[in-house]
């Protein structure tokens, strides 16, 4: 019964599976590491703010189903400028200047530009675009609040506003069609000869003037509204799913494997001190254990949830008080027939205590079937938090894969269509599951050769 | 130790665990369930004092008025015995000797679908469609299971046997409700075979209602039998390997049986014990996994009743629901004990 570590991993390198197991593993460590370096912390934290997902579409399918269509749908785009100043005489200008290639077989559905400006005195905001043939159409020309001193100005221009529409219409000429009822985006990215979309390359300035001193444009960006987006798509709360399902990596990995060590931490001892002890100890301490092992865990669970507390670490404490009963009553049996052999008696004969004889003579013994519980319990740590998020049971703070289900259950995805919102966290789950159940059962084949004969 | 002995002490155990379940649940609701209790004493008094006119009449001061209502609602609390705490031994006393004779009171906000609010009626009728759901789930699943492990067992390394292990490991990581959600998306929406909601669309009292409620039934069903067959065909071949390499197996190949009559008849009963006890096992573990189930087909039983009670704070509904589902997985686990003590004695030694 006894392995050394060296031995394990031989043979557990040797197994397939468990070698997919751990590849698995890697790849959602990294899929971890990144979310922590690139999503920055404080998105993570505004995820259930609605203010901080205004740029993003509403329920946008993933911009890659655009690969698999011969229409484009047009993607939604949040430009960066390109920026640059000049001094004509005694005026300072900014440009902020937005090109971009839009190949896409429909209009965006609107556009928006956001700003926070920092100047003095009274500047002039002036926003153009320049089309692929080559027509520039003047869309706003306004001048921003006059201020005494510094001043930041932050605000948004909407291409639903009258003052675009107004612009247009001074080149209505040269559209073969009436302007009337048409929106701003749907003429600016028009053909002049009939209305659908102009293909090519667009450039939208926005030059900022200012005569009391240079101006400066911040956070400028220039949003092209379109139905999808990104890796993953948004949601119905114009959430990035991607990055709440990034997110939800260390989380699932952080409750899956706290609670399972715990348990089984909690079962080891718990178990194999009472089958050292024996008699009284062991009976009273089994009964209780039994008392445990027959309750019904998801109601009680549920019921602890909504009286005590839905902390992502109050759950975990809920979870390891049902998940380490079963390790307790086998460490129990395990136990009991290394208690009887000789070197152990050869122990207690000499008089050593008895918890060095369980911490140095037993439990080394049980580590190789303790790790693969560990491995084993992950997954079903994993489903019951994604089943008691799903239930609405979760922390909400946190995006877990539970909580972005629940959420598209409470938008009712499935009737939606909404498919991008509902496939990707089950899957997670599901994967994040294979690769411990993987990793137990070639673990299993180690500690338990009987197996492998199967 | 006897077989009788054996049946005491685990029916004893059991015993022990639903009062403590039961404990654990009031300890957990009871200060809600406390502040709530009072507060609809109060309200009841109050409407009760505003419609009567003529005693509402012989007040001269809203302060009168309050300090008799005041009185009333302290009177009321106590014939109620709410002004112990509800920690006192004997409110937990008569809370256990109430629950114990099915007494669970009214709900305060659930219904049955026949207008009742005690909550004896809602959960009689909520748990037959439960029943009804599970129990023909599981019964097909240890169908399709034990012949699937069967076959995959006779074919030790076989495509066949490869399959069934790779699907049962699959097929066990997905939630149930997770594949739910799918289901429902693919045969209710994209081919709209199925309806999405499992509530049938008629009254209970319908002559179509039994044909509605099969029909409403089929998603959950194909559900909860996809979900569940391949880790059960994998049990079951697990087993049957292990007899299979018996000794008294290999004498009946040298005495030339039939391969087929040896696994059918001699294997599998010899394989029956723990196959029979994961069969009570798992009757009563769908129970518990039936609250998610159920909330998301909309299927109207047990488990929707206690998500619907937990969403609206429905103490005694919570209580009377949890009372049952234990009581129902503690008689499954019994049952599942007893069997393996009969069909195996040495488990009765310990």
């Amino acid at each position: 019964m006894s392995f050394s570590p060296r031995v394990i991993w031989k043979e557990f390198s040797h197994s397939k599976i468990g070698m997919t197991g751990v590849a698995i593993l890697v790849v959602l460590f990294f899929m971890s590491v990144v979310a922590f370096v690139t999503i920055p912390l404080d998105s993570f934290k505004t995820w259930n703010d609605p203010a901080s997902w205004l740029l993003y579409p509403k329920s946008a399918q993933p911009a890659w189903i655009n690969y698999f269509q011969s229409e484009k749908i047009p993607e939604h785009l949040i430009l960066s400028p390109i920026v640059s100043s000049q001094q004509l005489g005694t005026v300072n200008v900014v440009t902020n200047s937005f090109a971009v290639n839009y190949q896409y077989d429909g209009f965006p559905s609107d556009f928006i530009y956001q700003y926070a400006a920092k100047y003095g005195g009274s500047p002039l905001l002036q926003i153009s675009v320049t089309r692929p043939d080559g027509i520039v159409l003047h869309l706003v020309s306004t001048s921003l609040p006059f201020a005494s001193g510094d001043v930041t100005y932050s605000s948004m221009i909407f291409s639903t506003q009258n003052i675009i529409q107004k612009n247009i219409a001074d080149k209505k000429a040269r559209y073969a069609f009436p302007l009337d009822g048409i929106s701003s985006e749907k003429i600016i990215f028009s053909k002049l000869d009939e209305n659908t979309i102009l293909k090519g390359e667009y450039v939208f300035h926005i030059n900022l003037y200012d005569v009391s001193g240079k101006p400066v444009l911040e956070q400028s960006r220039l949003i092209l509204g379109g139905q999808v987006y990104g890796i993953m798509g948004t949601d119905e709360l114009r959430r990035d799913l991607s990055i709440g399902l990034l997110w939800g990596t260390p989380l699932a990995l952080f409750i899956g494997i706290t609670v399972s060590i715990g348990s089984v931490v909690i079962g080891l001892i718990y178990g194999v001190y009472a089958g050292y002890k024996g008699k009284a100890t062991d009976e009273v301490l089994m009964r209780f254990n039994d008392i445990i092992y027959a309750m019904p865990a998801l109601p009680l669970l549920i019921i602890l949830a909504v009286t005590i507390g839905n902390s992502i670490f109050l759950m975990v404490g809920f979870l390891v008080i049902f998940g380490w009963v079963g390790i307790a009553k086998v460490s129990r049996s395990m136990a009991m027939q290394i208690k009887t052999l000789q070197y152990v008696e050869a122990a207690q004969l000499m008089g050593q205590k008895n918890h060095k004889i369980i911490f140095k003579h037993i439990l080394p013994q049980l580590l190789p079937y303790a790790f693969a519980s560990i491995a084993i319990s992950v997954p079903g740590a994993i489903t019951t938090e994604a089943g008691l998020s799903f239930l609405g049971l979760g922390d909400p703070t946190f995006p877990t894969w539970g909580q972005i289900l629940h959420d598209a259950s409470s938008y009712s995805a499935a009737a939606r269509g909404m498919w991008w919102w509902i496939l990707p966290p089950g899957i997670l789950i599901a994967v994040t599951g294979l690769a411990f159940v993987f990793m137990g059962h070639a673990m299993d084949g180690i500690v338990n050769p009987k197996l492998r004969q199967r | 130790m006897g077989f009788k002995k054996f049946l005491v002490k685990r029916a004893i155990t059991m015993f022990g665990v639903l009062m403590a379940t039961l404990l654990l649940t009031i300890v957990l609701v009871g200060s809600n369930m406390d502040s709530i209790s009072k507060q609809s004493a109060a309200q009841d008094i109050r409407q009760q004092v505003t419609s009567n006119k003529s005693l509402l009449a012989s007040f001269k001061t809203t302060e009168q008025l309050d300090s008799y209502i005041n009185n009333q609602v302290k009177m009321r609390i106590t014939a109620l015995g709410l002004d112990q705490p509800w920690y006192s031994p004997q409110r937990i006393g008569l809370s256990m000797y109430k629950i114990l004779t099915l007494d669970f009171g009214h709900a305060k906000f659930l219904t049955s679908d026949s207008g009742s609010s005690d909550v004896k009626d809602i959960i009689l009728e909520k748990l037959p469609r439960t029943i009804l759901l599970f129990t023909t789930a599981t019964a097909i699943v240890s169908v399709l299971g034990i012949f699937l492990g069967a076959v995959a067992a006779s074919k030790v390394n076989s495509k066949i046997d490869k399959i069934t292990s790779g699907f049962a490991i699959i097929s066990s990581s997905f939630p149930v409700w997770w594949i739910g959600v799918l289901m429902i998306f693919v045969f209710a929406f994209l081919y709209p075979i199925f309806p999405a909601r499992a509530t049938p669309d008629v009254s209970a009292s319908d002559p179509g209602y039994l044909g509605s409620l099969l029909y409403h039934m089929a998603l959950p069903l194909i559900t909860l039998v996809i979900i569940g067959f391949g880790s059960w065909a994998y049990l079951v071949r697990n087993f049957l390997v292990g007899v299979l390499q018996e000794d008294f197996i290999m004498a009946k190949r040298a005495a030339g049986i039939d391969e087929k009559r040896i696994l059918y008849s001699h294997a599998l009963k010899n394989a029956a014990p723990p196959i029979v006890t994961i069969l009570a096992l798992s009757l009563s573990g769908s129970l518990g996994g039936a609250i998610i189930t159920e909330a998301v087909f909309d299927w109207p039983g047990m488990g929707r009743l206690y998500f619907e009670a937990i969403s609206v704070l429905d103490l005694p509904v919570i209580i009377g629901a949890t009372y049952v589902l234990t009581a129902f997985f503690l008689v499954s686990v019994f049952v599942a004990d007893v069997l393996y003590g009969y069909f195996d004695p040495r488990v009765r030694r310990q």
